[in-house]
């Protein structure tokens, strides 16, 4: 048996599918995110040399890895949508630009508290603090660019372009730390290494990367829903969804 | 047989993509110098380090370095890549992980007397987190000469 995935590209297919995965990946998220903080607040153990201060990790670290792994994903879709001019691939590049600004957002900020009382310092133009500013701009400027041109398809490609453009700045946030000497210390966890904590630290971290990623699921799609409904509200599956929800309440 | 419209699109993205990452290679590259964040003693110390302006040098703490003038608050120590050390002073408060053996990057300029005045200095902590027990663990082994593996 095959399934024709090409059936969801179409909004309409997927509006309904998109409404019964959301409580599923919301369910997972709220496990991971328990599990998550759990292990990270009760288990792991204090840190050699930072005490307890070192436990911002839980989250510092899993939203600068969503940060950077929303980009992709988002461009990822932006790339599709304009090869294949398929609707939904924009619209899901759009639904994704929020969450992935807050991700940048979050990391940005609770690196800076953390930054203060163990550097000294609550910012530094070192490589990888100014490569990830610049990850803040690249949502920002994405997500102004196509609020700012009215024709959706326009809007679309323009947007697409520019996420795929600010691309190269993934690497460059990712490597800076090994190509540049920074202030900001290495990767705990590398490829084909031995991670550099202790494997309950480990754990809690990881734990809450998951929980972030099915959160980011979770609001992506709902996110998805409205701009289907907005770009789609004068076709017929819409106007028959508004009917039928009159009908109901 | 022809090639399809969005597979020619799908070309002309992975062919634009793949320009961009070289000219970001090379602009990498060629501003290499300038996205250093410190200088290491050797480079001091061979002189390719800006003249007449501040910068930053970064290594580890010279163990039984530091001392403390009388005033409390001016300290000196060296900084260290195992190669060249530059001795520094510096006026006000040290950050809480700034340790013996511990990497620090500091923000000043070299003195007419090769005294590297800062007027900043950060702690940079390595990426290895575990237990305290687990560190003490690695420490004896260390001096004992032996390796271990990282505790679970």
């Amino acid at each position: 048996m095959s399934i024709n995935w090409f059936k969801y590209s179409s909004p309409q297919a997927f509006y309904p599918l998109a409404g019964k995965m959301i409580p599923w990946f919301a369910l997972l998220a709220t496990i991971f995110a328990i599990a998550g903080l759990y292990i990270s607040f009760a288990v792991a153990p204090t840190d050699f040399q930072q005490g307890e201060a070192y436990r911002i990790i839980f989250v510092h670290v899993p939203a600068a890895w969503m940060s950077m792994v929303i980009y992709i994903v988002m461009a990822g879709w932006a790339a599709l949508g304009l090869a294949l001019n398929a609707r939904l691939s924009a619209m899901m590049a759009q639904a994704l630009a929020p969450t992935g600004a807050i991700f940048t957002l979050l990391a940005l900020v609770t690196g800076s508290l953390w930054g203060k009382p163990m550097w000294g310092a609550w910012w530094v133009w070192d490589a990888r603090l100014t490569s990830e500013l610049i990850l803040l701009f690249l949502y920002l400027g994405f997500i102004a660019l196509q609020a700012s041109i009215d024709d959706p398809r326009r809007a679309d490609r323009a947007g697409a372009l520019l996420a795929l453009v600010g691309v190269v700045n993934v690497p460059i946030i990712y490597f800076s730390v090994k190509w540049w000497n920074t202030l900001h210390q290495g990767s705990s966890i590398n490829m084909g290494a031995a991670p550099k904590m202790a494997a309950t630290m480990l754990m809690g971290m990881l734990l809450m990367a998951l929980a972030f990623w099915m959160y980011t699921v979770v609001v992506a799609l709902m996110r998805v829903r409205c701009i289907m409904l907005e770009r789609e509200r004068a076709s017929d599956w819409v106007k028959a969804l508004s009917v039928s929800a009159g009908e109901k309440s | 047989m022809a090639i399809k419209a969005r597979h020619k699109r799908f070309i002309l993205i992975a062919i634009g993509l793949a320009l961009l990452g070289l000219a970001a290679m090379l602009i990498l590259n060629a501003f290499q110098s300038n996205m250093v964040f410190f200088y290491t003693p050797t480079q001091v110390d061979k002189g390719e380090v800006p003249h007449g302006t501040g910068f930053r040098i970064g290594g580890l703490v010279v163990k039984d370095s530091l001392k403390r003038q009388d005033d409390g608050l001016t300290v000196h120590f060296a900084i260290t890549d195992t190669a060249k050390t530059v001795p520094v002073v510096y006026k006000g408060v040290l950050p809480d992980l700034f340790k013996e053996g511990k990497g620090v990057v500091a923000q000043g300029k070299v003195g007419a007397d090769g005294i590297f005045v800062a007027s900043e200095v950060l702690a940079k902590h390595d990426e290895n987190y575990m237990p305290p027990e687990a560190a003490e663990a690695l420490k004896r082994a260390q001096e004992q000469g032996k390796t271990v593996v990282m505790p679970k």
